[in-house]
């Protein structure tokens, strides 16, 4: 036993070394392009898109069965601050051009509108509290959540209540608007406002009620690949097959409309 | 394989080495954060009326967790420390699960329960007219789910310690079981019972998962540090290392302050303290 303690030492010591010498090298590394139009692509997702990219993903590896796609999703504002401090994105798809501005160092390319998306107040199903318009937000018995005004649908929230002169005080600020979702399907909240597509994502958990067409918000979702993408290639041919004729009716599936 | 001495001066090389390593990974983050911190701007951040709320309601209600836990903590674990009871293992694995559980499913576990629609929750909002989700009582509920078990499981681990012989003394020389409690028991633990208070409050200080789900984020009511330096990540990176700033050094004073005053840890050898 004792002899063998010498060399027991001598290997964590080793495992040490190697772990400080392999950290940085990793750090030191040169970046690489990899122009294969079938190299494994990030695609960063704003999370209303999270059904319909799934199905487009699906589609995608379909037509192209030697490519891989992975998905990350999150609200866009997250997203690009993700990407900013080296995320390995290699596309983005945003709900908003604010959140595609703020990518640094830019785009490989101007940003491609490929969707756009309407607002709808969310309720449980049935709707018990009976609201039928903006102005209930504001109802003393009704528990209104939000989202935080550095994501897009709580801006969003804030331009559609201040063009319909609604003031209603939100119970929470949510980090995103799956947040704003769970919150309505759990029963905790009587209503909130998000994108169309997430109501009929939710199915029968949740109804939506219209806001009419003159106060309502349409958000339009730009994508483009982020100019530090490793895998230029093959994400240009990802962002080609969303605006294609088969990814466009697949987000009509998810109601979303033309951009 | 000889025996090492106790109390040898130089510790050996490879456990200076590793150890070197371990305190390289914790301190590095923090060098990072110091690193690329706006200097300039933490005056006028910290000054925000939004981020004095938030650290108002994350002191606060930080401080009522780790209370709370406390008053509820040290009975449970004093139980489970000196009762032989049926299901004993059931009750001390149930007590520290939710140190498992990812906080944001405790966040939708404590909707099942104690929501509006939840299994008790139901019958608070309709015989008191009380609502845990979106209050600042809700962040303090999802405090204490995760930060309580830090503090039993402390405290437990002290009480199996402490030698029943100095009880059953006691108790001999007239005290009540309650007097003996308090003036044996908890002297005897109380570096541990500190020690769990401090680690349950830091938990609940550091509190995120369960606190967005389960309470919402709204300034001034339940948004606590961590989620405004979440959110204000998105937006204002420079701000959020700010608030991440705030939030190190208040745990940081706290943590040293009360380590060597309290705990005994530097020069203390025997596990338990004399009071």
């Amino acid at each position: 036993m004792s002899a063998a303690r010498p060399r027991r030492v001598f290997g964590l010591l080793g495992l040490a070394l190697g772990l400080v010498v392999g950290m940085s090298a990793c750090s030191t590394k040169r970046v690489t392009i990899d122009t294969d139009p079938d190299a494994p692509i990030t695609v960063f997702a704003a999370s209303s898109l999270t059904g319909a990219f799934g199905v487009i993903g699906t589609a995608y590896t379909a037509a192209y069965p030697d490519a891989k796609v992975e998905f990350s999703v999150g609200a866009s504002s997250e997203l690009v601050a993700q990407i900013n401090q080296g995320a390995p994105a290699d596309v983005f798809a945003s709900a908003d051009g604010e959140s595609m501005g703020r990518l640094e160092p830019g785009t490989n390319g101007a940003p491609e509108n490929f969707a756009t998306n309407r607002l709808q107040i969310i309720v449980a199903p049935g709707n018990p509290k009976g609201i039928i318009g903006l102005a209930d937000l504001a109802r003393a018995d009704v528990v209104f959540v939000s989202a935080a005004p550095q994501v897009p649908i709580g801006r969003y929230t804030q331009q559609v209540l201040a063009a319909a002169g609604v003031i209603a005080a939100p119970k929470s600020l949510e980090a995103n608007v799956k947040g704003i979702v769970n919150k309505v399907v759990l029963g905790e909240a009587d209503a909130g406002i998000v994108y169309v597509t997430d109501v009929l994502a939710a199915g029968s958990k949740a109804l939506g009620v219209d806001i009419p067409g003159p106060v309502n918000v349409v958000a339009t979702y730009p994508i483009a690949v982020p100019a530090a993408s490793k895998h230029p290639d093959a994400a240009a041919r990802f962002v080609a097959f969303v605006r294609s004729p088969a990814g466009q009716a697949i987000l009509a599936r998810f109601g979303f409309g033309r951009p | 394989m000889t025996r090492r001495r106790v109390g040898q001066s130089r510790p050996p090389t490879l456990a200076l080495l590793l150890a070197g390593l371990a305190v390289a990974f914790f301190a590095l983050p923090f060098v990072g954060i110091l690193w690329r911190m706006p200097w300039s701007r933490v005056g006028s951040v910290l000054g925000d009326q939004a981020v004095r709320e938030a650290l108002r309601v994350s002191l606060e209600t930080s401080v009522l967790a780790a209370v709370v836990s406390l008053a509820l903590g040290v009975p449970l674990a004093w139980v489970l420390a000196q009762f032989d009871f049926p299901g004993r293992s059931i009750v001390r694995a149930l007590s520290t699960l939710s140190m498992v559980l990812p906080p944001v499913v405790g966040g939708v576990a404590l909707f099942f329960s104690f929501g509006r629609r939840g299994l008790f929750g139901q019958y608070l909002d309709r015989w008191f007219g009380i609502r845990l989700p979106f209050t600042t009582a809700g962040v303090v509920v999802a405090q204490v789910f995760v930060a309580m078990p830090f503090l039993v499981l402390t405290v437990e681990a002290a009480l199996r310690q402490v030698d029943p012989r100095f009880g059953d003394a006691a108790r001999t020389l007239g005290g009540s079981r309650w007097t003996v409690f308090r003036r044996v028991t908890l002297p005897a633990v109380r570096p541990a019972l500190i020690a769990g208070l401090v680690l349950s409050w830091a938990r609940a200080l550091g509190e995120f998962g369960a606190t967005i789900t389960f309470a919402g984020n709204l300034p001034g009511r339940t948004q606590t540090m961590p989620l405004a330096t979440y959110l204000a990540l998105e937006s204002d990176p420079e701000s959020a290392l700010v608030l991440s700033l705030a939030l190190i050094a208040v745990s940081f004073a706290v943590l040293l302050g009360l380590r060597d005053r309290w705990l005994g840890a530097p020069s203390g050898r025997t596990s338990v303290a004399a009071p």
